[in-house]
């Protein structure tokens, strides 16, 4: 193995900067491409995960509700029970007895008439109505778990809101859909833009490179530079957008929270330090991975050392 | 040190570029190469830094034979023959000293070594004065000491310099020429292609004479100034 010279290392590091430089142009047009690829990433990933987080929440609120067959005796229920709380998809099961299902019944139903309920103390209406209420992890399950439930033995109705879980589950699908198809255009974007900017970068310095194999440069050495072009490119693109939607989240946060209190019950912002505990490695990861991709795919085409 | 044996070189046009060309140059020789322009020099250069590969034939460099030395072992192959060519060849955004370091930096020698050598090369071309000056700000004989100093900083057994007074008045062309007879006094062998007949003639050193990718004569001046 050998070593690499310290003062090598940062006269390359010294070259790529001057590369920026020399070819400033370029540079910043790829560096302004880096930055809105990055800056739509993170804002695709803000609204993303906020959005997720709120069909979270209202999945978390979406059950299928089992009712079972008349004269049927407690021990059957906690059979059943026990055979739903094994399915993978299945998040929680809570047991809803005919009297709780009164209760809750009479609370939304005689609410500030009271005295209209009492006459029903000793002839629960909804005696037949004691349920499993059963919770998801993931929506999209609902229709194979409504299948099984309707074939165990003692189960009369299933109940289910499809409408909203199969809206939820295509809402987020579309969401994931277009937002990897749009991150990979602009990935691509940004590649060719590097890539343009470091085969000028090659024109520019034809002789000197030309003049360097002369002497006796090795391929590493040549190429080092252009590397150090395009990683900074990748730096400087993801760190301008970062700094951009930090000051944008928080702006945002706040004017939604002042101005929009009504809408607070349901609209709760992930926490910035969440959002970019994830944000800010995937954008530094990306846009230097970018940047090297670039960089090192136009060399292989444009620079045989 | 420098030994072609029925090197050939044939580009895709058909024409060989070089014909069965065997040479030997020793240790500490200083050697014209002289030719008419498409006489086959630059081609013979760019097999002697294995820019080319020849199409037959076999050289040998400092006893290396050049067809076993693999893409990764050419940079430190070149380290070893330094080149000067017609048109300079300099950086021409950085001044003397940083086109003489750039030699050394190329070869990723030590910091500290640099800024002991430039300048003692910068005096051995006589040009330690205008070490700030940029290429531009400096007369051609000037430029091509320059080109010189860079090639000799990494110490080189061999120079090899192309036309190196062919951009260059009378004055500049024989301070060019001293010069390079000092280098090889020194112990640098030094391998000059020109088609100047009275550098050549007055040098009265070995010549080794090209027409038509072949090699026509081979000695002193007197020798093949029949040719």
């Amino acid at each position: 193995m050998t070593s690499v010279r310290f003062s090598t290392i940062t006269y390359n590091i010294g070259q790529g900067f001057k590369n920026i430089w020399r070819n400033k142009l370029f540079s910043l047009a790829s560096i302004a491409t880096m930055t809105a690829c990055i800056f739509l990433l993170g804002l695709f990933y803000s609204i993303g995960a906020n959005f997720s987080e709120m069909v979270h929440t209202a999945e978390e609120g979406v059950a299928v509700t089992v009712f079972f067959d008349a004269g049927i005796t407690q021990e059957q229920i906690d059979n059943i029970g026990n055979e739903i709380k094994k399915r993978g998809e299945v998040r929680d099961v809570k047991f809803v007895s005919a009297e709780e299902a009164w209760d809750s019944f009479k609370v939304e139903y005689f609410k500030g008439r009271e005295e209209l309920a009492e006459g029903f103390v000793n002839d629960n209406p909804l005696a037949n109505q004691a349920n499993y209420e059963i919770y998801l992890n993931d929506v999209s399950m609902q229709s194979s778990l409504v299948t099984y439930l309707e074939s165990l033995d003692g189960v009369r109705q299933v109940n289910q809101s499809e409408v909203v879980a199969e809206t939820l589950s295509d809402v987020n699908k579309l969401i994931s859909l277009i937002f990897v198809s749009f991150i990979i255009i602009l990935i691509a974007i940004a590649i060719f833009l590097i890539s343009n900017t470091i085969t000028t970068g090659i024109a520019v310095r034809k002789e000197e490179i030309a003049i360097m194999k002369l002497i006796g440069a090795k391929d590493s050495f040549v190429r080092a530079p252009f590397i150090v072009e395009g990683i900074a490119i990748g730096l400087i693109g993801s760190i301008i957008p970062l700094v951009i939607l930090l000051f944008m989240y928080k702006s945002v946060m706040v004017y939604v929270t002042e101005k929009f209190i009504f809408l607070t019950n349901f609209l709760t912002f992930i926490p910035v330090h969440e959002i970019f505990e994830v944000l800010v490695p995937l954008a530094l990861i990306l846009g230097i991975g970018i940047g090297y991709i670039g960089s090192r795919m136009t060399l292989k085409k444009h620079l045989k050392v | 040190m420098i030994k072609l044996e029925h090197v050939s070189k044939l580009y895709q046009e058909g024409v060989p570029a070089l014909d069965d060309v065997s040479i030997n140059i020793e240790k500490g020789e200083f050697v014209f190469i002289m030719g008419k322009s498409g006489s086959g020099k630059s081609t013979l250069i760019k097999l002697l830094l294995k820019e080319l590969t020849p199409t037959e034939g076999e050289i040998y460099i400092s006893g290396k034979k050049l067809s076993k030395i693999n893409h990764k072992a050419i940079p430190n192959f070149r380290r070893n023959i330094g080149v000067v060519f017609q048109n300079f060849r300099l950086l021409q955004d950085r001044n003397v000293y940083e086109n003489v370091a750039f030699a050394m930096k190329v070869v990723e020698a030590p910091t500290r070594e640099i800024k002991k050598r430039v300048p003692l090369m910068l005096s051995l071309v006589n040009l330690a004065a205008k070490y700030k000056s940029l290429p531009r700000q400096l007369s051609g004989g000037e430029q091509q000491r320059v080109a010189i100093a860079r090639a000799l900083v990494n110490e080189p057994e061999i120079l090899l310099a192309d036309e190196p007074t062919g951009n260059l008045d009378d004055t500049n062309a024989w301070e060019i020429m001293r010069l390079l007879e000092e280098i090889n006094e020194r112990g640098t062998t030094v391998v000059v292609v020109t088609h100047n007949a009275e550098i050549v003639r007055k040098m009265n050193k070995r010549v080794i004479y090209i027409k038509r990718g072949q090699v026509v004569g081979d000695g002193k001046w007197g020798d093949i100034s029949e040719i």
